[in-house]
């Protein structure tokens, strides 16, 4: 599980561009929009194709998104339950 | 400021080869949403596409008929411009003081290979070079690539340029296509619905990409048998995020102010709207609080995306040409699937198709970037 | 009778370099674009993390905006730009990601900036510029549009000045000239200066 949460800190600092954020910096119950990261709607399409492309997880309902993508642990949870490859 | 006129138009759309067809189809309320399968997402949603095998057919009859002869190979899209154009050109003599107006917001992309670094055959200026050298324009085209927006603010343009004294008159052509470009684009965004779309409706679920072409000529004089005039217009941007509508439908309302004001007219003297109606929930959403802003909640409102999908760089011409043509049958088009609200704020959607004394349209789109534009249409009394 | 408008700043970016209103302004030498754009990001002192997450049209065109405007008091500005290659650089790379059927994940924040126009868009956020705005595509630099619809836009007052040039970005070619118009300024805005600025 630590593994695949630093992981995730890892993809989502590349995939979002996070250029000024480093892994240390996120922390696992932070929350990952509004105020945490200040993550966007783009930024919620873009893991959601993350998830698709990585780990094999297809998310349509946007109200399911919203509860995994909460924190890096939501996060890593949902995909270690539902992970495809 | 001198008063700018509509001259002849005409459009081919997913659901006719000209303005009679199409115009003959929406009053008997005909959709020209499909299924489609985007391959490699595995994906079935919903588009409305003009078949290519008719469109060919359509196009070499009317080269045929018009004795324009060509040895030019043309995609579909210059085909669909070409058509669009021909009705219209036949009404113009194109003067050094004409200029030609190119709406689009991807243009040929469709036939662009990502192998093919630096290929032209996306070039929009290349695109608008063939169709204005195809017509014999004189002037170098004007391409406007401003988003969803694109085709309404071309006739703002226009009616700005002939204002100024830049040119006397203009053609304007807007068109797109479904490609799978946009389509797999949307789909990433989670923006495409699988059914018919149904603007302003609770059970909305997103947009139908469709494709079409609309011509206009815009111009300084007024012209017999053609009543219509820009009274006002205006494109103001919201500042708030590149794709998702703002919150509080700032930028369009801030538009539709200014169209008003520009026509020295009060919210009350306009007849129905055409608005933009993407069928997603966030804009629409938008409209519904920037048209209740400029005190427009109670005025006759439809999207036209039901029948035409949204047809991207070509939407806003398309639908103020529908839209002029509502003024000058004083028909009224029901907003196809609607039935019951799904916006915060009510708005008056039209459900039938009524007739009554229709004397001025607002005009509206907005899209990606946090582009607006309104513009107002009015028929003019002889 | 119409009013006469000056050009009260301009900046100009490509390969060669960077230059406001004619001065030179230095930034580290950089073997491309993405840490070209990385340094001057950072010299200019402005921090905006959505700069990384831009595509390079628009981080282009912020930098060129942020080079004029940085210290501007008004948001009464429209803005009017236009470029020879709309998206493309963009759109190749959306194309990229729907190429093999068996790797298909469109990208929605690459698809996003595959219009030439949400350049705009970023400016208008970055400097809250709730104003008229229009995207133009030409083979060159439209001086002659340009110019009259810089005038229009200020005499029917539709702003208060004008934010008009040039942002073009196709595979590390680059090139940018942008000027703001208003009542007063260092140059005429005539077609002859603007000709000459966006040369």
């Amino acid at each position: 599980m630590e593994e695949l949460k630093a992981e995730l800190k890892t993809k989502i600092i590349e995939a979002l561009n996070l250029e000024e954020v480093t892994v240390d910096e996120i922390e696992d119950q932070a929350p990952l929009f509004g105020d945490g990261l200040g993550l966007d709607s783009i930024d919620a399409l873009e893991l959601t194709v993350l998830l698709d492309k990585d780990y094999g997880i297809k998310v349509t309902d946007p109200k399911i998104g919203k509860t995994i993508f909460q924190s890096i642990e939501t996060l890593a949870t949902y995909i270690s339950e539902n992970r495809t490859k | 400021m001198k008063k700018v006129y509509l001259g002849a138009y005409n459009c081919v759309s997913p659901i006719g080869n000209n303005l009679t067809e199409t115009w003959n189809a929406l009053v008997k309320g005909k959709s020209g949403a499909k299924q489609v399968t985007i391959t490699g997402m595995e994906a079935d949603i919903c588009a409305a596409l003009v078949g290519e095998d008719e469109l060919n057919g359509y196009f070499n009859k009317l080269l045929r008929e018009e004795n324009l002869y060509t040895s030019t190979g043309f995609t579909k899209l210059e085909k669909l411009m070409i058509a669009a154009l021909i009705p219209v050109i036949k009404t113009v003599t194109i003067t050094q003081e004409t200029t030609f107006i190119v709406s689009t917001t991807k243009g040929n992309i469709a036939y662009c290979e990502p192998e093919e670094k630096g290929s032209t055959a996306a070039s929009l200026p290349a695109l608008a070079q063939k169709i204005g050298d195809f017509f014999g324009f004189k002037r170098p085209p004007i391409i406007i690539s401003n988003a969803c927006v694109s085709g309404l603010q071309a006739i703002s343009t226009a009616k700005r340029l002939i204002q100024m004294n830049y040119c006397t008159d203009a053609v304007i052509v807007a068109g797109d296509l479904v490609s799978e470009f946009v389509l797999s684009g949307f789909k990433s965004f989670q923006a495409l619905s699988d059914r018919a779309c149904i603007p302003y409706d609770e059970a909305r679920q997103g947009l139908n990409l469709g494709e079409a072409a609309a011509a206009i000529h815009v111009t300084g004089q007024q012209l017999q048998n053609h009543p219509f005039s820009i009274a006002g217009e205006a494109s103001i941007n919201d500042a708030n995020h590149i794709s998702g509508p703002s919150r509080t439908g700032e930028g369009l309302k801030r538009s539709i102010v200014s169209a008003l004001a520009e026509a020295k007219l009060e919210p009350n003297s306009i007849d129905f709207i055409c608005a933009h109606g993407t069928a997603t929930i966030y804009n629409d959403e938008m409209e519904a609080i920037a048209i209740h802003r400029s005190g427009l909640a109670d005025k006759p409102i439809h999207s036209l995306k039901g029948y035409f999908g949204h047809t991207l760089g070509a939407a806003g011409l398309l639908e103020s040409i529908i839209s002029l043509e509502c003024l000058r049958h004083n028909l009224l088009l029901p907003s196809l699937g609607y039935q019951k609200q799904g916006t915060s704020l009510p708005l008056a959607v039209i459900k039938a198709l009524s007739e009554q004394p229709l004397k001025r349209c607002l005009k509206t789109a907005s899209g990606f970037a946090g582009t607006n534009t309104a513009v107002l249409f009015e028929r003019e009394l002889y | 009778m119409e009013q006469l408008y000056q050009i009260s700043r301009h900046c100009r970016m490509d390969t060669q370099g960077v230059y406001r209103n004619g001065e030179q302004i230095s930034v580290e030498a950089s073997p491309d674009f993405a840490s070209f754009s990385k340094s001057l990001y950072y010299s200019l002192g402005t921090s905006y993390p959505k700069f990384f997450k831009m595509d390079n049209l628009s981080k282009l065109a912020w930098l060129g905006a942020e080079l004029l405007l940085k210290d501007e008091q008004t948001t009464n500005i429209a803005i009017v730009l236009s470029n020879r290659h709309s998206s493309l650089d963009t759109d190749l790379k959306h194309l990229a990601t729907i190429s093999d059927n068996e790797q298909y994940y469109p990208s929605p924040a690459i698809f996003v900036y595959t219009l030439p126009n949400v350049c705009i868009g970023e400016i208008a956020i970055r400097h809250n510029l709730q104003t008229e705005n229009i995207f133009f595509v030409s083979e060159q630099f439209d001086s002659q549009l340009a110019v009259n619809y810089s005038n229009y836009l200020l005499n029917t007052k539709r702003a208060e000045k004008v934010l008009c040039g040039w942002v073009d970005y196709l595979q590390e070619n680059y090139k940018l000239v942008l000027y703001l118009v208003e009542k007063t300024g260092i140059l005429a805005h005539n077609l002859d200066v603007v000709r000459q600025l966006t040369r």
